[in-house]
């Protein structure tokens, strides 16, 4: 392997990048350990989304008695058609950059995800969406225990998460995952240059080396160290990526862009984690035309709309596929704030190259006392146990054995997306 | 300057934020419970920090978005000036327990910025956070409030919360009324304020939505919620009794002394008095005590060892049996054999913006602007005044991930860079060996003790380049690579 050397200054401190010539070599890694090249994008809706306003049931007089406000006009949802038990749905008219890819059949609307007895608390459910266990919010995440099933070594970019904390779901006793917000800005800084500057991360690798005998926390916090100055060549190829497209100005997209340019530049990541906030509209959440939740849909259509698009047109979409959760949907009455509290079931999203898109599942219908509904008809009942999606993503996209990894076998009642 | 005794270093980095060379003398000669006394009855110490901002020997502030036609340092009214004035107090203070327990508050009681300017504009969402009484009109800021109670009573400062305008933007509570109860302030003041999951039901998060109804906000009449309005604008609390809902309010967990657990109905005039009761309940509730003491052994104690039962229980009870006073309850900690077992130095996790502090402490702030260290915070995970959501941050091992990891590096690299010249010239007349520049190094950096590998490889990098020459060039290179290696290794991270 040919090694350049950069040197850039930044804010007076020096930066140094060992550059890898060639991108072919990364994959190679993953190539070599006879995996198939596939990789799974999944993107946390952080909050509780409003399911009821992304996927709207228009034809619903319930709908509109029980959201005099915030309800989406029927004239202006984006129409996706009919589903399983007759009721018509269209997508929040911020979506068009998923209705294009649900009109290409690559976007599944799975509805009234959930699990019972749902928890409203915001940290107890996203754990639970996490540890994939609605009896425990503590403990292993189901990304976490299946990077644990890899061949070792395993490399140190399996995964790439793009926020600042590590989410439970990729928490695992074996596999670190390194975060990476920004390809860019992960180097190695130093108050020196040149040669002392390299033996600065020299030395800096050798004191992260250090397994910290009786220290397990120390050797948790080195291990951080070494995968960050172990993965910074790499990660500062992906960072180099010119997209095909124009993504949005927000973070979110930013994300996306920063994944698009690791799946690009064949840094071989199997799961890539993005998150976008905003999504506990407790208060003046809008309706169809503006407000919070629109921006809402607007930064997570129009993010998703770029990222897919790019990524098509290098020919990589068939072997990419993304799903959007968030940790419980919200109660079916607008509160007095015109937004809305926290509530049970909602929708995911699985989208990809090679997904069968369409509507899966019941819409929940919003008279009260009908049976789509729990809680005193407050809130939406599940019907597709979240598990039952999980293990078909592990089962038939990442080709391993869901029911080791989800702790039971949840086949039964999957959508049949892939 | 030689480091104080371990017992006191400890001290000074789990009740303060590390110890600067200026503040070495106001320690050297204490013991360890004169020390304890000293940050703890903080009152006996001046509360001058602010005035010293600008003075020559300090870091410095600048206006963090100097215009044509405002180019005054703001930290009332400016959320980046703020966050330059509290990064300065937690460096300079003579009272660094208040400190330190503000920002134990301000992650209890989570409240970010953003939501706030996106209700009340920017102006006003930082004032509603850090406006500190005395020039503008309006009550203090949230944090304000905080600090100005950091070792106060709880019920009070709960209370004091539950009007707080931040927080009724924050969880919603200006909305709360009868006819459109909001859950929002009534499940958090359950689930993270005091009591903890587990230990309340859904019905109670109804009834205590209920609780609340008509505790309100009002405007003053110069109030907008334009980007930059009327500085002595403000909104304040308001009761509203035509907002109440008078009915009973039942809750599955006692509300008074004789058990009972139903708040009566109260004619709209008393409606108040609701609040209150629960307000009271939940602050002597023995889980509300449980759950402090477990909060406090991580921040104090360890994060290493799960909680000890003992120290739970006792600790609980002193929170109970001083009717929730803090300040007999972190003397308590801060001298309990918990606290000095030596098993427990260098047993927690430091925050981002614990690790910024005592870094720029221990390595130097001359020609520092404040203003600069916010952008390398975020990128650790810890912008002050925006917590990730209400349960605050992440704390613990959770810190860390590869990404904030090399921000903390690199941020130790910025500050061995800013302060090259000046270390080399501090340590010119002590050192003249490699071996002299590391052990003297030692003395005013301090991380967790090493084992011998990264040692030897600190000792390897000084000697890299052959035998120690000892010109000014190889000084200034290796000093600064030093600093920069110490605060950005893993046993610095450690507190």
């Amino acid at each position: 392997m040919s090694v350049s050397r950069r040197i850039f200054i930044r804010d007076g401190v020096a930066t140094v990048t060992l550059g890898l010539a060639a991108p072919s070599f990364l994959s190679a890694i993953a190539n070599a350990q006879g995996l198939p090249n596939r990789r799974l994008v999944v993107i946390y809706l952080g909050g509780g989304n409003d399911s009821l306003n992304t996927l709207v049931g228009y034809r619903d007089a319930a709908y509109y008695s029980r959201r005099p406000s915030i309800a989406v006009p029927a004239g202006q949802v984006l129409q996706v058609g009919t589903d399983a038990s007759g009721m018509t749905m269209g997508l929040h008219p911020r979506l068009t950059g998923l209705l294009n890819i649900y009109n290409e059949g690559r976007l599944a609307l799975v509805q009234r995800t959930g699990y019972p007895n749902s928890s409203r608390s915001h940290f107890e459910a996203s754990d639970i969406w996490g540890t994939a266990n609605p009896q425990s919010s503590t403990g292993s995440g189901w990304l976490g225990r299946y990077l644990d099933t890899l061949p070792r070594p395993l490399d140190a970019l399996a995964a790439w998460n793009t926020t600042g904390e590590t989410p439970r779901a990729l928490l695992s006793g074996q596999s670190g995952v390194p975060a990476i917000p920004n390809a860019s800005t992960y180097t190695f800084g130093s108050p020196n240059r040149g040669q002392a500057a390299l033996q600065e991360r020299a030395a800096a690798q050798t004191m992260a080396a250090n397994s910290a005998p009786g220290r397990p926390h120390l050797a948790y916090l080195n291990g951080a160290s070494r995968g960050a100055i172990e993965t910074l060549d790499r990660v500062a190829l992906a960072g180099q990526y010119t997209p095909t497209v124009v993504y949005p100005n927000n973070g979110f997209a930013s994300a996306l862009r920063t994944i698009a340019g690791a799946i690009v530049r064949g840094i071989g990541s199997r799961v890539y984690w993005a998150t976008t906030g905003g999504y506990d509209t407790h208060a003046d959440q809008g309706g169809g035309g503006g407000g919070a939740y629109a921006n809402l849909m607007g930064t997570l259509g129009d993010g998703l709309g770029a990222f897919y698009s790019d990524i098509r047109n290098q020919g990589l979409a068939a072997d990419t596929t993304i799903i959007v959760f968030s940790e419980f949907s919200r109660r079916i009455s607008e509160n007095g704030s015109a937004g809305t509290d926290h509530g049970a079931a909602g929708v995911m999203m699985v989208l990809g190259g090679s997904v069968r898109g369409g509507l899966y599942g019941t819409a929940p219908q919003l008279s009260p006392g009908h049976p789509t509904l729990e809680n005193n008809s407050g809130d939406v009942r599940y019907e597709t146990d979240f598990r039952s999606v999980y293990a078909r993503v592990l089962d038939n996209w990442l080709g391993v054995n869901s029911v080791s990894i989800l702790n039971g076998d949840f086949r039964a009642g999957a959508p049949a997306v892939f | 300057m030689a480091r104080l005794n371990p017992e006191i270093d400890h001290l000074l980095r789990r009740a303060g934020f590390g110890v600067s060379a200026a503040e070495v003398d106001t320690y050297r000669d204490m013991s360890f419970p004169q020390a304890v006394a000293h940050l703890v009855d903080y009152e006996g110490s001046p509360d001058d920090v602010d005035e010293r901002i600008g003075r020559p020997d300090h870091a410095r502030v600048i206006p963090s978005k100097a215009t044509p036609t405002r180019d005054l340092f703001s930290p009332d009214i400016d959320i980046d000036d703020a966050r330059q004035r509290w990064m300065f107090r937690m460096l300079h203070t003579r009272r660094p327990l208040q400190e330190k327990m503000t920002l134990f508050w301000h992650n209890h009681f989570a409240t970010g910025y953003s939501k706030l300017a996106t209700d009340s504009g920017m102006l006003q969402g930082a004032k509603l956070l850090v406006h500190k009484p005395g020039i503008l009109r309006g009550p203090a800021g949230q944090v304000e409030t905080l600090r100005r109670q950091a070792l106060g009573n709880f019920r009070n400062m709960l209370l004091d919360m539950a009007k707080d305008a931040a927080m009724l933007i924050w969880l919603d509570g200006q909305s709360n009324t009868k006819a459109k109860p909001q859950e929002n302030f009534g499940r958090e003041i359950m689930e993270l304020f005091t009591v903890g999951v587990g230990h309340y039901t859904e019905p109670d998060v109804y009834a205590a939505a209920r609780v609340f109804t008509g505790w309100n906000l009002q405007p003053s009449a110069d109030y907008t919620n334009d980007d930059y309005g009327s500085m002595n604008a403000y909104q304040e609390f308001v009761w509203r009794p035509d907002q109440h809902d008078t009915g009973a309010k039942t809750f599955s967990f006692p509300i008074y002394s004789d058990g009972g657990r139903t708040i009566p109905p109260r004619p709209e005039s008393d409606g108040l008095q609701d609040g209150i009761d629960l307000i009271n309940a939940l602050v002597m509730h023995p889980e509300t005590a449980r759950r402090f003491a477990r909060k406090w052994w991580n921040f104090f104690i360890s994060e290493i060892q799960p909680p000890d039962p003992a120290f739970v229980e006792a600790t609980a009870n002193v929170y109970l049996q001083n009717r929730s006073e803090i300040r007999p309850v972190i003397r308590f900690i801060l001298t309990s054999p918990w606290f000095t077992d030596p098993a427990n130095r260098f047993a927690r996790f430091a925050w981002p913006v614990e690790y910024v502090t005592r870094a720029i402490k221990e390595v130097g702030w001359q020609n520092l602007d404040l203003n600069t260290v916010r952008s390398p915070m975020a990128a650790m995970g810890q912008l002050l005044y925006e917590p990730p959501n209400v349960a605050g941050w992440h704390l613990g091992v959770d810190w860390f991930s590869t990404g904030t990891m090399l921000a903390r590096a690199n941020f130790a690299a910025t500050v061995a860079a800013g302060q090259k010249d000046f270390l080399a010239a501090s340590l010119a007349p002590e050192v003249n060996s490699a071996d002299g520049l590391l052990a003297t190094m030692l003395d005013r950096v301090t991380p967790a003790p090493f084992d011998q590998a990264p040692q030897q490889a600190l000792m390897t990098y000084l000697l890299a380049d052959g035998p120690w020459r000892g010109t000014e060039s190889e000084l200034n290179t290796r000093a600064s690579g030093l600093a920069r290696l110490l605060v950005g290794c893993s046993e610095y991270q450690l507190i």
